[in-house]
């Protein structure tokens, strides 16, 4: 599914962010990734999500060389991403509910094909009665779980999250993490990056991809 | 925020631009400024179109007869002489001369009033008027008038009406090149404004692309950001120019009344637009709403062909 070998990332002529970074990421696998603040945790994900570019190495998504991507195959790997941003990224002058169906309303999809979907997860994610609440409104934790809303609401193959329970209480945290579990036995893999190791815990069995000094350790 | 909000909660697909800025409303003044200046040059056109197309087509069956009074000859045999030369003419409908009451009234602008014509060697107009589908031949009446009267001058107003038309056409093409610019200004007005919502959306563009958007639906969504903009400019500056021609015409009709009014009326024509005038007006406007559209989709294609 993601194939990293030897990626290597500069900004600039600086020094390497990330150095030989080589791991890849199965189906139906779950796995945190976790490292100091500053290690590269971000840039990586970016590196998967194709808005960065990486200075060396090989990246490959579902079976896609990312070098030789042309505009519209990064569109159409993107759709089988879901992701939940650190900042939650949500757009300001639209509503929870379209929040959640940004990436329904992108890909021309018909509202009214997906309108009861969308009502339907917002009410699994506890935000029934803020559907057209705006996010100005919405305190952190309600707009985590509408970040997180809006990366479900596709059935993505792989779900990358960064820093998924930053900004929530730990009884939401445990919440939220049964929800990625939920998710990943339904055949998504999941990518979490976090610094919570009590979140890391209680899900001893995933697998842990541990970043310092810019390079990458695993620990099946 | 209030009103936006309202509107996209009914609406099918949410506006993904945010269409409540300061630089929105700037720009609707700007494509409202452009859209008038740009309308105001087409009718101006399309007044002296029209005007140079009714100095053609009067010319077009016209002739004037010049009979010089002359010393020894009989004013009035030289007259009635070239009339009945002139009616003999194929395609000759009528030669009437003109009275000594409109020869003062044509002079009276230069002379001023009471003139004694009598008094004056002031020649003799006779309009001849043809048949325009069967013109008598200049040439050959000339000849003839010439062959027995030495004081008539034959002017068929070709010389005259040639430069009239081409001082027309020479006004039309400065239009199109005054509403060439004023489009070329405008293309760049919204080319910067498309730039500075795109950098004021970068935050916008980079989520919708993360989550799956392609360029083109993005484009897309810009093209109807900015068409809605161009619309309301275009249809705020297409409205202001028709009420001004719509004025000018009415101040008109009651200037054209006085005897100044006719001169110029005879020279330049009515100052009305009429309906192919206003639907000019309407498709400049239409035009330069289209043009805000494809200008912003193309630069916003355009930058996003660049990033990563």
């Amino acid at each position: 599914m993601v194939r990293f070998e030897n990626v290597g990332l500069r900004y600039g002529s600086g020094a390497e962010v990330l150095r030989d970074v080589s791991f890849s990421i199965e189906p139906e696998s779950f796995q945190f990734l976790t490292g100091p603040s500053g290690a590269g945790k971000t840039t990586l994900l970016r590196l998967i999500l194709l808005s960065l570019k990486p200075t060396r190495g090989l990246i490959r998504l579902f079976e896609h060389d990312t070098a030789a991507l042309a505009k519209d195959e990064v569109t159409s790997i993107r759709r089988r991403i879901g992701v939940v941003f650190q900042d939650f990224r949500l757009l300001d002058h639209l509503s929870t509910y379209q929040n959640v169906a940004l990436p329904l309303f992108v890909q021309g999809k018909n509202e009214s094909s997906f309108r009861a979907e969308v009502l339907e997860l917002l009410r699994w994610v506890g935000l029934g009665e803020r559907v057209n609440a705006f996010p100005p409104t919405l305190s952190g934790g309600e707009k985590q779980r509408a970040a997180i809303a809006r990366a479900l609401i596709v059935q993505p193959e792989l779900l990358i999250a960064d820093e998924p329970t930053g900004n929530v209480d730990p009884s939401l945290a445990r919440r939220l993490l049964r929800l990625f579990v939920e998710l990943h036995k339904t055949g998504t893999s999941i990518v979490i990056a976090t610094h919570d190791i009590t979140l890391m815990d209680q899900f001893g069995s995933a697998r842990r991809l541990v970043l310092g000094d810019g390079r990458l350790h695993i620990y099946d | 925020m209030k009103r936006f909000s309202r509107h996209s909660q009914n609406a099918s697909s949410p506006r993904l631009v945010n269409s409540d800025s300061v630089a929105n409303k700037a720009l609707v003044f700007v494509i409202a400024i452009m859209t008038f200046l740009g309308t105001l040059t087409g009718g101006a056109a399309s007044l002296v179109r029209d005007a140079s197309v009714e100095w053609s087509s009067s010319v077009a069956r016209e002739m004037t007869i010049q009979v010089k009074p002359l010393l020894g000859r009989d004013l009035l045999a030289d007259i009635a002489l070239t009339r009945q030369i002139a009616l003999s003419s194929p395609g000759v409908l009528q030669a009437i001369a003109t009275s000594k009451e409109e020869s003062s009234a044509m002079l009276k602008p230069w002379l001023g009033s009471g003139l004694e014509l009598g008094d004056l060697p002031v020649p003799i107009l006779i309009n001849i008027r043809f048949d325009r589908s069967s013109p008598p031949d200049a040439l050959t009446l000339a000849t003839n008038l010439k062959a027995q009267l030495p004081n008539v001058v034959l002017d068929d107003h070709r010389t005259w009406a040639s430069r009239l038309y081409a001082l027309a056409n020479g006004l039309v093409a400065v239009a199109f090149v005054v509403l060439a610019l004023v489009l070329a200004a405008m293309t760049l007005a919204v080319a910067f404004a498309t730039r500075g919502a795109m950098a004021g959306s970068r935050e916008i563009i980079d989520v919708l692309h993360l989550v799956g958007a392609s360029d083109s639906f993005i484009a897309k969504e810009f093209q109807r950001h900015f068409l809605w903009l161009g619309i309301a400019g275009a249809l705020s500056g297409g409205g202001v120019a028709i009420a001004s021609f719509g004025s000018l015409g009415w101040a008109s009709r009651s200037w054209m009344s006085t005897p100044g009014g006719d001169q110029v009326e005879a020279l330049f024509g009515r100052f009305e637009l009429g309906y192919v005038g206003y639907a000019h007006i309407l498709a400049i406007a239409c035009m330069i709403a289209l043009l805000t559209g494809i200008i912003s989709r193309l630069v916003v294609r355009k930058q996003l062909q660049k990033s990563p």
